[in-house]
């Protein structure tokens, strides 16, 4: 059974048709890419997967489960995760605080505990606190955890966004364009990184990216959207000689020069 | 408990707070008139914190704290007065109607945000006390009178100190960090699993039944419950205790609250000067200090022992 699937999927503002006949269908332990010239809608399906935005129609089940008309928070509790194009890290706490609230809906103790100190408490505080030192670990931000996150630099804070994702254990993980403003030398490091938290974490990976390289060379199979609808699907050398992609990021042949 | 040791610590140092101010009040070397103003820092030290979870910690600007306060006062004044009461059930009930009440107001106002809450939640403090203004039972524009003096130190002291550690507790939590999570980025509290209306809906119930607490013991200690006591200015007057001191910590409130209190109290041999002082150094203050007082940083036993720490730790190395 497919982890996501999204069946004829639109979305309108106004007239504007954002996104039409959406089709994704993710399998468990997939890395898949989705690309497409700027304002093709990639954005805007990525939010109607998770929840900011209500589809106009169409069906998305994620592990067999409808989340359609599902709050954001609840979408994440069934499992699906994200990170940001504009990064949207809790910007005046630290960095291990960051993590932390993402352990949130997994935490079972309640107000009333928490405030007498009693119950559950202490376990679970001990708990999440091993747990968050750990994941920072993993992306080398361990020694930087009492640091406020925009005072970060770049590269670490979009690592830090998807450490802060990865710690509310979801099964499927969203990536929004994570090589924005990267280097070249930063983006091989993400590229494995991507490539390692997905074996050890095993999880499935959908990602937006406009760097080519990072798509062709970690994903195991592309979705191209232009004007909002899926024009092309495949392996990267499929893609990379299918003529209506070409077409869409170079436009058209001329006939005889 | 061992776990538990910085909060038993907090605990022990806050008996022999009380122990000295008791000592001190009972031998009467503190008069009447600074009594008074101990009871009135303790009464704005909870309005403060409590008006913080909400403004500071959970980023909802809310101005109609006096409202709830109002309610607190009220309600309890009907259970102790007409119903004569022991004055514990007239806190709880007195906090439970301003929660009751912060709830019911708080599911459809907080889906607004900035400016709008703050309209809002402002006419909302007024309706309250316009409310009370027109309900003969509770004795209307002349006020509620013939309430007991319930409220002395001992009350105010130990309701103080819950309050903080009530809200400090509740901040340390995962609770707490949802609602700080919801002032930092709504949309990515939303991503991360966080019911932002929930702890936003909490933040405002538990900031309001706090503000209910504060009421009880203001009116059970001036044997009148006056809507004039309730306006907006006195929501502006917790805001600015609050702003003050730093949104976001509960050291800088409970500082500021004693220091305006104090100021303002120090000041009353000057009535034509009070304001102007006052308004002065607020200006002052917010010139070299923006971010209030403390800014959202918090003072604290660890922070004391962090220093000491330091300090042997240079010793050493020399």
């Amino acid at each position: 059974m497919a982890l996501l699937k999204a069946t004829k999927l639109s979305k309108e503002f106004g007239g504007l048709k954002a996104v039409s006949n959406f089709e994704v269908t993710i399998e468990k332990g997939e890395l898949i890419g989705l690309i497409g010239p700027n304002g093709a809608g990639k954005t805007t399906a990525f939010n109607l997967l998770t929840g900011v935005y209500e589809p106009t129609t169409g069906e998305i089940e994620l592990d067999g489960k409808s989340v359609v008309g599902l709050k954001p928070y609840q979408i994440t509790q069934q499992g699906l995760a994200r990170t940001f194009q504009n990064i949207r890290l809790f910007s005046e706490l630290s960095v291990l605080d960051n993590v932390k609230i993402a352990y949130h809906f997994h935490v079972k103790y309640n107000i009333l505990e928490a405030v007498l100190r009693m119950g559950r408490y202490h376990k679970e505080e001990a708990e999440i606190e091993k747990k968050a030192i750990e994941l920072l670990e993993i992306f080398q931000l361990a020694d930087k955890k009492d640091e406020i996150a925009k005072n970060l630099p770049y590269g670490d804070q979009r690592r830090l966004e998807i450490a802060r994702a990865l710690a509310a254990q979801p099964k499927l993980l969203l990536l929004d364009e994570p090589a924005a403003g990267m280097n070249p030398q930063e983006t091989q490091e993400l590229m494995k990184m991507i490539q390692w938290i997905k074996k050890e974490f095993n999880l499935t990976i959908l990602l937006i990216e406009h760097d080519m390289n990072l798509v062709m060379n970690v994903c195991e199979r592309i979705y191209v959207l232009e004007y909002g609808s899926i024009i092309a699907q495949g392996t990267p050398n499929e893609i990379k000689n299918n003529p209506r992609v070409i077409e869409a990021y170079l436009g058209e042949e001329v006939e005889s020069c | 408990m061992k776990k538990n040791k910085q909060m038993w610590l907090s605990i022990v140092a806050c008996i022999m707070v009380y122990a000295a101010v008791q000592a001190l009040i009972t031998f009467d070397v503190i008069g009447p008139f600074w009594q008074l103003n101990i009871v009135l820092v303790c009464i704005n030290i909870i309005l403060a914190v409590s008006l913080n979870l909400i403004n500071g910690f959970t980023g909802q600007f809310s101005i109609g704290h006096a409202g709830f306060m109002a309610v607190g006062a009220y309600v309890s004044a009907v259970l102790t007065v007409k119903f004569q009461f022991p004055f514990i059930i007239a806190i709880l009930s007195g906090a439970s109607a301003a929660g009751l009440l912060g709830f019911m107001i708080g599911l459809p106002t907080l889906r607004l945000d900035g400016d709008y809450l703050a309209i809002a939640t402002l006419g909302l403090g007024e309706i309250i006390r316009i409310t009370i203004l027109n309900i003969p039972y509770v004795g209307g524009a002349s006020g509620f009178m013939g309430i007991p003096r319930y409220t002395n130190f001992t009350w105010v002291f130990f309701l103080t100190v819950f309050t903080v550690l009530f809200i400090r507790n509740f901040i340390n939590s995962t609770h707490g960090r949802a609602c700080i999570s919801v002032r930092e980025n709504q949309i990515a509290a939303e991503a991360m699993g966080v019911d932002t209306t929930k702890y936003k809906v909490l933040a405002f119930t538990i900031g309001a039944a706090f503000a209910g607490v504060a009421g009880t013991l203001f009116a059970h200690y001036f044997y009148i419950a006056h809507p004039a006591s309730f306006t907006f200015m006195k929501s502006f007057d917790i805001l600015t205790i609050v702003v003050l001191g730093g949104l976001g910590s509960i050291s800088g409130s409970i500082t500021s609250a004693i220091l305006l209190t104090f100021i303002s109290a120090a000041l009353a041999d000057y009535p034509e000067w009070r304001m102007i002082i006052y308004s002065l150094m607020l200006i002052i203050l917010m010139i070299y200090r923006p971010q209030g007082l403390f800014g959202n940083r918090e003072v604290s036993l660890k922070f004391f022992g962090k220093l000491g720490g330091k300090k042997r730790g240079t010793t050493e190395s020399n």
